[in-house]
């Protein structure tokens, strides 16, 4: 008896650090994005009514978000970039689970721990190792041959490739993993039946792997969006919205738009967070 | 002719992996290992020596950053871990199974929020005229305004609060395939909590813990935004110096000399910590 109620007593203490855990999760976030409707000029207390001005009010000096030219600017960046970087990432993924699962070749395993690395290389690294290489190139061709090559500068084109370097380790991952769990007698199967090798990849081995494609597709999105460290050293004028944040909130210090920003890419992020596990779970209730 | 065939698909698999790996990871690296052993002597002129690595051990300011940035990385990590494994245990094995998915998603949602609104939020709650200041002073248990920012303890809270949710994702997946059995035959065996949480889960989670670890270690360690945003102009990280190296002083050479011994510096920390756990990065990091 003695025993249960401290048996009680200890989960009732481990259920409030639990709660206390994710109230400390959500602190901060609730902050930065609760500011966003306070009808005032900054992001502090007391709290003078609500309002909506920080997204959508057109004048000086409260200037919303979305009449806020730069901000859009890089929000605009920001969206070419992670497509880009998705697409390609999700491209060159699939075909890295391919060749690690389904290929044999002389030291696989060494390969595949290549294929790790770069998630362990610090973003910053990776940014400036990028940047060098380019440059190189860039300057080697032309000081020999008198070639400008203006996409070997900073600029989104680096941009891409740096943030592409490493997210590819992410979605190799998610799709290895998926295409692991893959029967290969389904695929016997069709070609007993006189599929070709096209229509048995598009019929049946895609359309499996589906949920992996979207859910590290999703994912490669929001890592190239809220990515920083590696953008640093590569961006050029195109910055994108992470970088033109930070440049606001280093020049004019914090001000509520950059909390309707947060806000909004909160939502956003977590919306897609959200839509990358359903897309992951469904699979799993089908299979069961 | 089948054979040929296979030959070939997996040549043309091994491609986009070979440009990925060469091009954007191994080729930048050599690159910059290269350009870190050149010395300036004259404009456009430049000659091999150590001169920038001799330059950081001469310096004492720059190595007592690289040591700080490692000393500090090391106790977030620990932090982290030993903040987040009993949630993560909670999660994975005390809440009921409406529950246990719930909070799992509360850690997913926001786990691609940027650094930057995260540290903007902790800005917004610690400066003087922030929230935690102000709820002090109103309950009454300050009498004036408090700058709780551009210390230690900011910058190390502001860490392990962006890196924590990858500690706990990886630490649920592990913890969450392990046998409830396993656990009530540790007590049926006579065991406490504390042997069982010993001999039995810690063993079983080790993947996970490790895997959390790396991961956390390598985002501290390569953080740029939250030292600086949280700990002000005199937080002496090291991703801050490269980054003075390489834009501010446009000292490339220097710059990246830096960088190849953060990168050493935090592989060989990595590495010690697979050594030592026995574990490999396959077995970790790949599986979460």
């Amino acid at each position: 008896m003695i025993n249960q109620n401290k048996d009680r007593a200890f989960l009732w203490v481990y259920r409030t650090y639990v709660a206390a855990f994710f109230v400390f999760l959500a602190g901060p976030l609730l902050a930065a994005g609760m500011f966003a409707f306070n009808d005032s000029l900054f992001p502090a207390l007391p709290w003078q009514g609500f309002t909506l001005d920080w997204f959508f009010n057109d004048t000086e000096p409260k200037l919303g978000m979305f009449h806020d030219r730069r901000l859009l600017r890089g929000l605009y960046y920001s969206a070419i970039i992670a497509t880009s970087v998705s697409a390609l990432s999700v491209f060159v993924g699939t075909c890295n689970a391919f060749l690690f699962v389904r290929g044999s070749f002389p030291a696989k395993d060494f390969f595949y721990i290549l294929m790790i690395l770069p998630l362990v290389i610090p973003g910053v690294i990776l940014g400036i190792s990028i940047l060098v290489f380019a440059s190189n190139i860039a300057s080697a061709l032309e000081n020999n041959f008198g070639m400008e090559l203006e996409f070997l500068r900073p600029g989104i084109l680096l941009v891409v490739l740096g943030q592409f370097a490493f997210v590819t380790t992410i979605t190799s991952l998610v799709i290895t993993a998926r295409l692991k769990k893959f029967d290969e007698e389904m695929e016997e199967a069709a070609f007993n039946l006189g599929a070709s090798r096209a229509r048995v990849l598009r019929t049946i081995t895609l359309p499996f792997l589906s949920p992996a494609l979207i859910a590290s597709a999703i994912v490669a999105f929001l890592v190239s969006f809220e990515n920083f460290n590696t953008t640093l050293f590569l961006v050029g004028s195109e910055a994108p919205l992470t970088i033109t944040m930070y440049d606001r909130m280093v020049k004019v210090g914090s001000t509520p738009v950059l909390n309707a920003v947060s806000f909004f890419l909160m939502v956003g992020s977590g919306l897609l967070a959200l839509l990358s596990v359903v897309v992951q779970s469904d699979k799993a209730k089908s299979k069961a | 002719m089948q054979k040929d065939i296979k030959r070939l698909s997996l040549i043309l698999l091994f491609m986009p992996f070979a440009l990925w790996i060469v091009v954007l990871i191994a080729l930048p690296h050599v690159g910059m290992v290269i350009l870190s052993l050149q010395e300036k002597i004259a404009p456009r002129v430049y000659q091999y020596s150590l001169h920038n690595y001799i330059e950081f051990v001469n310096e004492p300011i720059y190595w007592n950053t690289l040591l700080r940035t490692g000393s500090i990385s090391l106790l977030v990590t620990v932090l982290a871990l030993l903040i987040g494994f009993p949630v993560a245990y909670y999660i994975a094995k005390i809440a009921g199974f409406r529950t246990r998915n719930g909070l799992f998603l509360l850690c997913l949602i926001p786990l691609w929020v940027s650094d930057l609104i995260r540290a903007f939020g902790w800005i917004l709650l610690l400066r003087e005229t922030g929230i935690v200041s102000g709820l002090l002073q109103w309950t009454g248990i300050l009498g004036s305004p408090m700058e709780f920012l551009y210390n230690d303890a900011a910058v190390i809270v502001g860490l392990v609060y962006t890196v924590i949710l990858f500690m706990i994702v990886p630490l649920v997946s592990t913890i969450d395939g392990m046998d409830n059995s396993m656990i009530e035959a540790g007590y049926n065996l006579g065991g406490n909590g504390f042997t069982v949480l010993r001999k039995i889960i810690i063993p079983y989670a080790m993947p996970g813990i490790v895997a959390g670890c790396i991961v956390v270690f390598m985002l501290t360690a390569g953080s740029y935004l939250t030292p600086i945003l949280l700990g002000g102009k005199n937080s002496s990280w090291f991703t801050e110096q490269i980054y003075d190296q390489f834009i501010t002083r446009y000292n490339w050479e220097s710059g990246a000399a830096f960088g190849f011994l953060l990168l050493a510096f935090t592989s060989l920390v990595v590495w010690l910590g697979l050594k030592l756990s026995g574990q490999s990065l396959s077995s970790t990091v790949a599986k979460s």
